[in-house]
């Protein structure tokens, strides 16, 4: 479902006149169902690659290969803006460390629009927006507060929330149980569990190498530029 | 694949210029100095601009003052004429090819029935001494509405929308703070249902409480009624809220454009890393 090949990114930063290197000759592929974890130190471009998947980071060389439900297979970085922020309505999810949203927007509004954003009927949103809520464990007393008075793990769950509402072909997460205790970490696994088993394709970074035991199909190590296969 | 669909504004090869130009700016390969030409102090304030607005989206535009995002709306809303370029409206099947050609009397029926404008100053949105319903029913008249009761009853809800109290419908706009003057002329600038919105530095110069308040209207706005728009702001934050896709303009020229997390998060041009590198 996705291939990258060859991918390289560097960042130009014009006020010092440098180029940094981020990532170097990378190539994966992941098949449908597939649940890949990269893994490696800090700094050694596991976010970079993630965010290149995304579109979010345009790659300095090679390809990023995305087998679309709508537009057929794809290069990521070749097709309009227009196709890609509708890839991202439809089929690609993203969990990122931190959760930026309107101000006043309410924890339960900020569930429902993920959905409105795909066009789905308010009173279907409203429903699985809160049987959503309640399965990440986020009292229904916080349902109509704003996130920012949220603590770290909630904003975390709320995060995830909002993207796999949009039931996503491709789900990147990036980080997802940086902060989260054991039960909130329990209810991620649960989660991903439940994803794999309806066929979303799944690519995630972890610290946490326990968590991605009996989980992860593939595992890529960004230090030795090596896919690793395992069964689970 | 579809790249071209559901445009409702494009714009090519849009100019703008204050002088008639000489000898030597006439060359596009002439530097001049920022946008100005150094021999006869032609102001270039909108150079070869493209882009299209798609239906439903969120397009904003940003750069330093006098990089072009003013003129370039008020040519969008025929405040000002342009030097040249094409601008079309693929949905208003009432008008076919260049709009910059057509009459006057058809841009005005365009400026009435297909966009709205929302200026950064309220007076140029507002008549200060009319009410605010007679300030909706300006806008309904101008595109042919005679009908006062249905005229009153389109001021009523979309003054409700923009949560103006109905008890203070008949007061002129002049008594009004700056957010309920930002929100009446937005109320005014949808009375019609355009399916372009122009937003022109709505936010500036309001407190956040009432800046929050204008940013949860447009998105209410985007999501319940489908409208596009374009958001001009110097304020990149205001950007990352509301804009799907984000062009950032430099001395009249449009010097970077993509999905708006692609300009913050990877910035390619060295205006755009500053503009980036000075978010608070």
């Amino acid at each position: 479902m996705i291939t990258i090949n060859d991918f390289s990114k560097s960042f130009t930063i014009h006020h010092l006149n440098q180029t940094r290197e981020a990532v170097n000759g990378i190539s994966f592929n992941v098949e449908k169902g597939e649940f890949l974890g990269i893994v490696g130190e800090s700094g050694s471009g596991k976010s970079t690659i993630l965010k290149s998947i995304y579109g979010t980071y345009k790659p300095t060389s090679g390809t990023v290969h995305y087998d679309s439900d709508i537009y057929g297979g794809v290069d990521l970085h070749d097709i309009s803006d227009r196709s890609l922020i509708r890839l991202r309505t439809r089929e690609i999810g993203y969990v990122s460390q931190f959760l930026k949203v309107m101000p006043r927007t309410t924890t339960l509004e900020l569930v429902i629009n993920s959905m409105l954003e795909m066009g789905t009927d308010i009173d279907t949103a409203a429903k699985t927006a809160e049987d959503t809520l309640r399965h990440f464990d986020i009292p229904k007393a916080l349902w109509h507060n704003y996130p920012n008075t949220f603590s770290g793990g909630e904003k975390l769950r709320l995060n995830i929330a909002c993207a796999v509402v949009k039931n996503p072909r491709l789900l990147l997460l990036d980080e997802p149980t940086a902060s989260l205790d054991e039960n909130s970490k329990l209810k991620v696994r649960e989660t991903i569990s439940k994803l794999i088993d309806n066929g979303t394709t799944l690519i995630g970074i972890f610290h946490d190498l326990e968590f991605m035991d009996g989980l992860c199909n593939k595992v890529y190590d960004m230090n030795t530029k090596t896919l690793e296969e395992r069964v689970i | 694949m579809p790249a071209n669909d559901d445009v409702v504004l494009s714009i090519r090869d849009l100019s703008k210029q204050f002088g008639r130009g000489c000898e030597y700016c006439s060359d596009e390969n002439y530097e001049l100095q920022k946008n100005m030409c150094p021999h006869c102090h032609t102001v270039y304030a909108v150079r070869n601009t493209s882009f299209d607005l798609y239906k439903g989206e969120i397009l904003g535009i940003v750069g330093e003052s006098g990089s072009g995002k003013s003129t370039l709306m008020k040519m969008l809303y025929f405040d000002q004429d342009a030097t040249s370029g094409n601008y079309n409206l693929p949905e208003d099947l009432t008008v076919k090819g260049n709009v910059f050609n057509v009459s006057s009397q058809k841009k005005r029926q365009i400026r009435n029935e297909q966009l709205g404008m929302v200026y950064q100053n309220p007076i140029l949105g507002l008549k200060m001494d009319f009410s605010s319903v007679t300030n909706i029913a300006e806008k309904l008249i101008a595109s042919g509405n005679r009908n006062v009761g249905e005229m009153t009853d389109r001021a009523d809800h979309f003054l409700e929308k923009v949560n103006i109290a109905l008890n203070r419908k008949y007061e002129a706009p002049k008594n009004f703070s700056g957010g309920m003057q930002q929100r009446v002329q937005i109320a005014k600038a949808l009375s019609n249902y355009p399916p372009i919105l122009l937003l022109d530095e709505v936010t500036t110069g309001l407190d956040l409480s009432v800046q929050a308040d204008v940013l949860e209207l447009i998105k209410e706005i985007q999501r319940d009624m489908g409208v596009s728009m374009i958001v001009v702001s110097h304020d990149l934050a205001i950007i990352r809220m509301l804009c799907d896709r984000t062009m950032v303009m430099l001395d009249g020229e449009v010097i970077e454009h993509g999905i708006t997390d692609q300009i913050l998060e990877d910035p390619q041009h060295k205006y755009t890393q500053q503009l980036v590198y000075s978010i608070l």
